[in-house]
C-alpha cells in the first residue's frame, strides 16, 4: 500500500488520538473532559498497530517519527504507575512503616548497633577522661555548648527565649537534622561506607557530648532537654543508616540478580524507611523545639515524658498498629 | 539510527524509539536549575527577612524543601521535567518509559549528593560515560533515564513535482532514503542537494539540479501521488 493511501485511510485515527493526548496533557483538565477519552485504549492499540505497519513498509521518516511520538506519549499515559506514598499516608504511618522495619530488621539492628554502641562507648570513655572530647570537637565548640547547658546561665537564657525563638529552632532542626538523615541514606550507595561513617561519626559525637556534660555536672540541664526528642531523633538517624546500609548491601551482594537490578530493588525496598525517617525526624524537630526547650516543667516531668516517648517509639516500631480483627 | 536511540519493546510488541539525553544537555539543564534555585532562594530570603523570627523559621524550612524537594516535586507533578529540563526539552522517565513516581524521583534526586562528589558532579559525569544510557548513579539506583521530549514538527512539504517511477526497482531502505531526502530538502542548501543527488548519477543518468528534480519526482511517486 502506498503511503498516501495509508495516510488517507488512517489519518483520522491518529489525529483523534493526538487530540486526546493533548487533552490529557492539559493541566486545567476538568472531569467533564473525561467523555472525550472514550476509546483511548482502542486508539492507542490502533496507533501501535499503524506504527508497526509503517515501520515494516518503510514509509517516510516523518510519518514514522510522528506515529512513534504518539505511541510514546500514549504509552506514558496508559502505563502510568500508581503513586505509592501519596495514596494513603495514614496507612503508611500506621502499618507500612512498622512493617518495613520488621521486614528489614537485620539492617535496622545493624544501624542501631552501629549508632548506639559507639555512642555509649564514647560516652563512657569521655565520662572517664573528659579530655577525649577534644578529639571530636575543637575547644570553641566545646565552650559553646558548655555555656549553653550551664545551669546558672540556663534559667536566664530560657527566660529570654520566647515562643518565636522556638519557631526558628524548629526550622533549624528540620533543615539540619532531616538533611543529615537524608545524607546518611544517600551516602549508603558508596558500598555502605558512607552510611557506616555517618552512623559511627554521629554516635561518637553525640556520645562524647553527653559524657562530657555529665562528667561536668550539667546533668540537670542536659538530660531533661535531650531525653524527650532523643526517642524520635536517635531512632530516626539509626534507621536512616539502616536504609543506607541496605542500599550498599544491594551493590555488594546482588545474589542472583544483575548488579543494576539488585541496586534498583534495594533502593525501592529502602524507600519506606526513608519516608519513615522523615516522619520521625519531623516529630523530633517539633518536640525538640517546643517541648524540650520549655524550662517551666520540673525535670521529673521531662524524664517521665521522655521515658514514655521511648516506650511509644519502640513499641510502635516493633509491633506496629495491627489491623483490627 | 544514531546510537543515542534505544529500542523499547512495549506490551503491544512494537518497538518504540526513545532518544536518550547526553552529558551536555543535562549539564545545561542542571546549571539552569541551580540558577533558578539560587534566585528563588535569594528572593524568598529577602522577602521573609521582613517578618523577623517567623520569617526566619519559614526561610529555614523553605530552604530545606528547596534543597531536597525542588527537583522531586517538579518531576512528579510536571511530567518529569524541572524548569531547566523543560527549557532543554528533556524529561525523566522510568526505564520502561512510564512517568516517574515519588519513590523513583526521590531516590534519583537524593543521590545527587553522591553524584556531586568530589565536586561539580564528577562522579555523575563519569558514571554517565560508563553506561550506554547516560545514567548517573541516581538514575541507576532509581531505574530512571533522561530522554528527549518529542518536539512538534510541522509536516514537511514535498516539493511539487509530477510523479515518476524510479528507473530501477528500489529496495525498502532505498525508498526510505529517497523519501527522507525529499522531506529534508528545505534544510539542505541547493549545493548540498546537488552533491547528494550526484552520488546517484550512474542510476539517474543526470547531474546537479536535474538529478535533484528527478529524485523529487521519484519521492512523489513513492509516496503514492500520481
Amino acid at each position: 500500500m502506498k503511503q498516501q493511501v495509508f495516510e488517507q485511510q488512517n489519518q483520522a485515527v491518529w489525529d483523534n488520538f493526538e487530540q486526546q493526548l493533548d487533552g490529557l496533557g492539559n493541566a486545567r483538565r476538568s472531569k467533564s473532559d473525561d467523555a472525550s477519552l472514550a476509546g483511548f485504549a482502542d486508539n492507542y492499540r490502533q496507533v501501535c498497530h499503524l506504527l508497526a505497519l509503517a515501520q515494516e513498509r518503510q514509509y517516510s521518516p516523518h510519518l514514522i517519527d510522528h506515529l512513534n511520538d504518539l505511541a510514546l506519549r500514549g504509552h506514558q499515559h496508559f502505563y502510568r504507575r500508581k503513586g505509592r506514598i501519596g495514596y494513603n499516608l495514614l496507612q503508611f504511618v500506621l502499618q507500612g512503616f512498622p512493617q518495613t522495619i520488621q521486614r528489614e530488621y537485620r539492617f535496622v539492628w545493624l544501624g542501631v548497633a552501629l549508632f548506639f554502641i559507639p555512642a555509649f562507648v564514647m560516652g563512657g570513655l569521655t565520662w572517664l577522661d573528659p579530655n577525649l572530647i577534644y578529639t571530636v570537637y575543637d575547644p570553641d565548640h566545646v565552650e559553646e555548648f558548655v555555656r549553653m547547658y550551664e545551669p546558672s546561665n540556663h534559667d536566664k537564657s530560657a527566660a529570654k527565649r520566647g515562643s518565636s525563638d522556638d519557631l526558628v529552632m524548629f526550622g533549624f532542626y528540620i533543615k539540619n537534622n532531616i538533611g543529615i538523615g537524608f545524607q546518611t541514606f544517600a551516602s549508603g550507595i558508596l558500598l555502605g561506607v558512607g552510611a557506616l561513617f555517618n552512623l559511627i561519626f554521629n554516635g561518637v559525637a553525640i556520645g562524647s557530648v553527653a559524657g562530657y556534660l555529665t562528667q561536668l555536672g550539667h546533668t540537670k540541664t542536659f538530660w531533661p532537654f535531650v531525653v524527650g526528642h532523643g526517642a524520635f531523633e536517635l531512632t530516626g538517624i539509626a534507621i536512616s543508616g539502616a536504609a543506607g546500609l541496605k542500599l550498599g548491601y544491594g551493590l555488594l551482594c546482588p545474589g542472583r540478580l544483575s548488579l543494576r537490578q539488585s541496586l534498583i530493588n534495594a533502593a525501592r525496598e529502602a524507600m519506606p524507611l526513608v519516608y519513615g525517617v522523615f516522619f520521625l525526624l519531623l516529630i523530633a524537630a517539633f518536640v525538640e523545639a517546643f517541648w524540650s526547650s520549655s524550662t517551666n516543667l520540673p525535670s521529673e516531668a521531662k524524664y517521665l515524658a521522655g521515658a514514655s516517648f521511648w516506650l511509644l517509639v519502640i513499641s510502635y516500631l516493633c509491633l506496629g498498629v495491627r489491623r483490627g480483627s | 539510527m544514531l546510537d543515542t536511540y534505544r529500542k523499547l519493546e512495549t506490551p503491544e510488541s512494537i518497538d518504540l524509539d526513545i532518544h536518550i539525553a547526553g552529558h551536555l544537555v543535562r549539564a545545561l539543564a542542571a546549571l539552569l536549575d541551580s540558577l533558578i534555585r539560587f534566585a528563588i532562594h535569594i528572593a524568598v530570603t529577602l522577602v521573609l527577612m521582613i517578618f523577623g523570627n517567623l520569617g526566619m523559621a519559614v526561610t529555614l524550612i523553605f530552604t530545606f524543601a528547596l534543597e531536597w524537594f525542588y527537583p522531586v516535586l517538579f518531576e512528579v507533578f510536571w511530567h518529569g521535567q524541572t524548569p531547566g529540563k523543560k527549557a532543554m526539552g528533556i524529561a525523566v522517565v522510568n526505564d520502561d518509559n512510564t512517568p516517574v513516581g515519588w519513590s523513583a524521583s526521590i531516590v534519583r534526586n537524593f543521590l545527587r549528593i553522591v553524584d556531586f562528589l568530589p565536586m561539580g558532579y564528577i562522579t555523575g559525569l563519569v558514571a554517565m560515560a560508563l553506561n550506554q544510557d547516560f545514567k548517573r548513579v541516581g538514575d541507576l539506583a532509581a531505574g530512571t533515564v533522561v530522554i528527549y521530549r518529542e518536539k512538534k514538527v510541522a509536516a514537511p512539504q514535498l516539493p511539487d513535482h509530477r510523479a515518476t517511477p524510479p528507473p530501477v526497482a528500489l529496495s525498502l531502505q532505498e525508498q526510505r532514503a529517497v523519501l527522507s531526502f525529499a522531506e529534508r530538502h528545505q534544510s539542505l542548501t541547493p549545493e548540498r542537494r546537488a552533491e547528494l543527488a550526484n552520488h546517484l548519477q550512474p542510476v539517474l543518468q543526470r547531474k546537479d539540479q536535474p538529478a535533484v528534480d528527478y529524485l523529487f519526482r521519484i519521492a512523489t511517486w513513492l509516496r503514492g501521488d500520481r
